[in-house]
């Protein structure tokens, strides 16, 4: 167990070397002209007027040979916790950050639940009654999930409700801790959006790994000792087909986070998949870049987690 | 019912290999035929988009716009007066475009990394796959956001961008079906009796990850379609007037939306039917193309007990990644 621990935090290694040097090429890849554009940018904008071009290439670091840009940018976020300044507020990016990842994080917890609260019933249900008509109903809403394009079913829900009710979202954020319930209000209906994807793929490998165990030997020895539908079901069978959906867990992670950043701009939430359409749009490359950095850390850091609890839920599992 | 079916049984055997498998899709998999008409119906409208659409995708009727359905603009107008139906089937054959070249792209990435991962094996194999799991941790939204804002939007940068992408995290599956069957007597056999590795991946290997790599091709259609639409919907994919669905739910629309709701409705509805036709046709193209899903069902024409009839969905954990 020890051993596979280490090794598993040790293949990080690579991995975010690898995420860090894509992150950074892909900023520095930045052609000329769009240089142009953002010193173009900063005059209009004018805060910054004296921000010309050699002045901003300054700020990129493109004026010094790559390895050394490469090697600063990284020891400062190793060394110091530093992910660089705004290009446009000049103030440090972390403190943009801290305000940020709340939202995102909230918006995406409430959304892994309510995928779990719808997939599991259906799921097991499909696989129960399998072939018959529950089932393919259960089957065709989950194909249906899928297929719903999340800022289709957003902007659906935001059109119709104000044209009809005259229901308007909420446009400020409510933090949490001023106003627990109308928080709650305010994410509940874009998570459940974003959670129909999620949702639609779970209730089909819920299905699958129910189908799978039911057949199993130990589900024979569990009806035949006379028990209840119910605990065969949920004591005996569920627990055992938990563990595929922990791991691939990891896997919608990053389809998780992509579609938040589709909803946070949808219905306006500032969290940090809208703070990164918004770095974007103004080319603040350091805060994109700083943005990329930090959920893909997390990614990694989530994904290493899941493997290491997989053990917890499998006693199979001796990690060899 | 037993002599008809005999003949049928009979016939089929004269059909090639694809013939066979439409007339085993119509019969096994009533769904997945529904989701291939609508799959043939989309690729056909976006095809013949000029023959079909009643008006150009940019004709003006300003004095006729935000109108509702109409016998004149059966989908009605947007805020610019540009008839919606016409806009709609142009934006089928983005649709089809963007999904068929960037699944090619993707695939044609993923099969050349997997391979060779699998293939070459050792440190290269250690390195690519932690170079894979980076471009995986990255979620993909964020990751073409950034790229297309650096080298500009357009349909072929988001058809390269989506291709890449995905291509280099589909090559993990690829890769695992190599490793699969490089333990296999007949792969050893080529290898010993001197086969130059071209000729081994070309002849040895490629025909035996074939159905697999259709079945990826298939599934990752649908991601790629909805990718585009969610990029442009963002402003980040193939910028306005090009037609594109996700464009037509964003930018100026949004704010006449609440005048003309119906301008909300048809694109994510046309994009819908599409993403689901393509999902049914992928599923069953998969049911039927791979072997070792086939479970307790025969082949077509053979009558199995009902307790046999097991159909196994596999637990695919990159189904959904785009």
């Amino acid at each position: 167990m020890q051993n596979y621990i280490i090794r598993r935090i040790l293949l990080i290694i690579p991995t975010v070397f690898f995420v860090s040097l894509i992150v950074f090429m892909i900023i520095r890849l930045i052609p000329g002209n769009v240089i142009d554009i953002m010193a173009a940018n900063a005059g209009l904008q004018g805060d910054f007027t004296t921000l010309d071009r050699q002045n901003l290439e300054h700020l990129l670091g493109y004026d010094q040979p790559v390895i050394v840009q490469y090697g600063k940018w990284v020891g400062n976020i190793i060394l110091h916790g530093n992910l660089g300044n705004s290009l446009w507020s000049g103030e440090p990016v972390m403190d943009d950050i801290k305000v940020r990842w709340p939202v995102t994080v909230e918006l995406g917890l409430l959304s892994l639940i309510i995928t779990q609260i719808i997939a599991f019933p259906i799921g097991i249900y499909s696989a129960l009654r399998q072939d018959t008509w529950g089932d393919y109903l259960g089957r065709s809403f989950a194909i249906l999930c899928m297929a719903l394009p999340s800022f289709w079913l957003g902007t659906l829900v935001i059109v119709y409700p104000a044209i009809w009710w005259n229901y308007a979202q909420p446009v400020m954020l409510i933090p949490f801790h001023v106003d627990p319930i109308g928080n709650l209000k305010m994410f509940i209906i874009p998570a459940t959006i974003l959670a129909a994807a999620g949702a639609g793929g779970n209730m089909r490998l819920i299905r699958t790994m129910m189908l799978e165990t039911m057949r199993q030997d130990y589900i024979r020895t569990a009806w035949a000792k006379g028990l209840k539908e119910r605990v065969v079901v949920l004591r005996h069978a569920l627990k055992n087909a938990l563990i595929p959906i922990i791991t691939i867990l990891g896997y919608q992670l990053p389809v998780l986070v992509g579609g938040a950043v589709i909803i946070e701009n949808l219905f306006n939430l500032p969290g940090m998949g809208r703070l990164l359409v918004e770095a974007t749009n103004d080319r603040d490359y350091t805060v994109v870049s700083a943005v990329m950095i930090i959920v893909s850390v997390a990614m990694v850091v989530i994904n290493l987690l899941v493997d290491l609890t997989y053990g917890l839920f499998d006693p199979r599992i001796r990690y060899q | 019912m037993g002599e008809k079916s005999m003949k049928k049984t009979s016939e089929t055997k004269k059909h090639s290999k694809f013939g066979e498998l439409v007339i085993r899709m119509i019969k096994e998999k009533p769904l997945g035929t529904f989701g291939a008409v609508i799959t043939v119906l989309l690729l056909l409208t976006g095809i013949f988009a000029n023959y079909l659409a009643p008006y150009g995708i940019n004709d003006y009727h300003v004095q006729s716009a935000l109108q509702g359905p109409s016998v004149k603009f059966l989908l009605g107008t947007d805020n610019l007066g540009r008839d919606l139906l016409s806009r709609i089937i142009f934006g089928a054959r983005i649709s089809v475009i963007v999904g068929l070249s960037a699944t090619l792209i993707a695939t044609i990435i993923s099969t050349i990394l997997g391979i060779l991962s699998a293939y070459i094996g050792g440190t290269f194999d250690l390195i690519l796959q932690r170079f894979v799991d980076a471009v995986m941790c990255l979620p993909g939204v964020v990751l073409l956001i950034v790229i297309i804002s650096i080298i500009g939007p357009g349909i072929w940068q988001v058809i390269i961008c989506l291709g890449i992408s995905g291509g280099i995290g589909a090559s993990r599956m690829i890769r695992s079906l190599v490793i699969g069957i490089k333990g296999n007597m007949y792969l050893q056999a080529a290898i010993a009796v001197g086969n130059s590795t071209p000729k081994i991946i070309t002849k040895h290997i490629l025909p035996n990850i074939m159905a697999p790599i259709i079945i990826l091709f298939s599934m990752s259609v649908p991601g790629m379609i909805l990718a585009e639409a969610g990029l442009s919907f963002l402003g980040f994919g193939i910028p306005p007037p090009a037609p594109s669905w996700g464009g037509m739910l964003s930018g100026s629309a949004r704010t006449y939306m609440f005048r003309d709701p119906w301008m909300a409705l048809w694109p994510g509805l046309a994009l819908t039917i599409m993403v689901y036709g393509v999902n049914m046709f992928g599923d069953a193209m998969r049911d039927l193309l791979d072997p070792r899903l086939r479970g307790g069902v025969g082949r077509y024409g053979i009558k199995v007990p009902k307790m046999a009839t097991i159909k196994k969905e596999p637990a695919t954990p990159n189904e959904s990644s785009s």
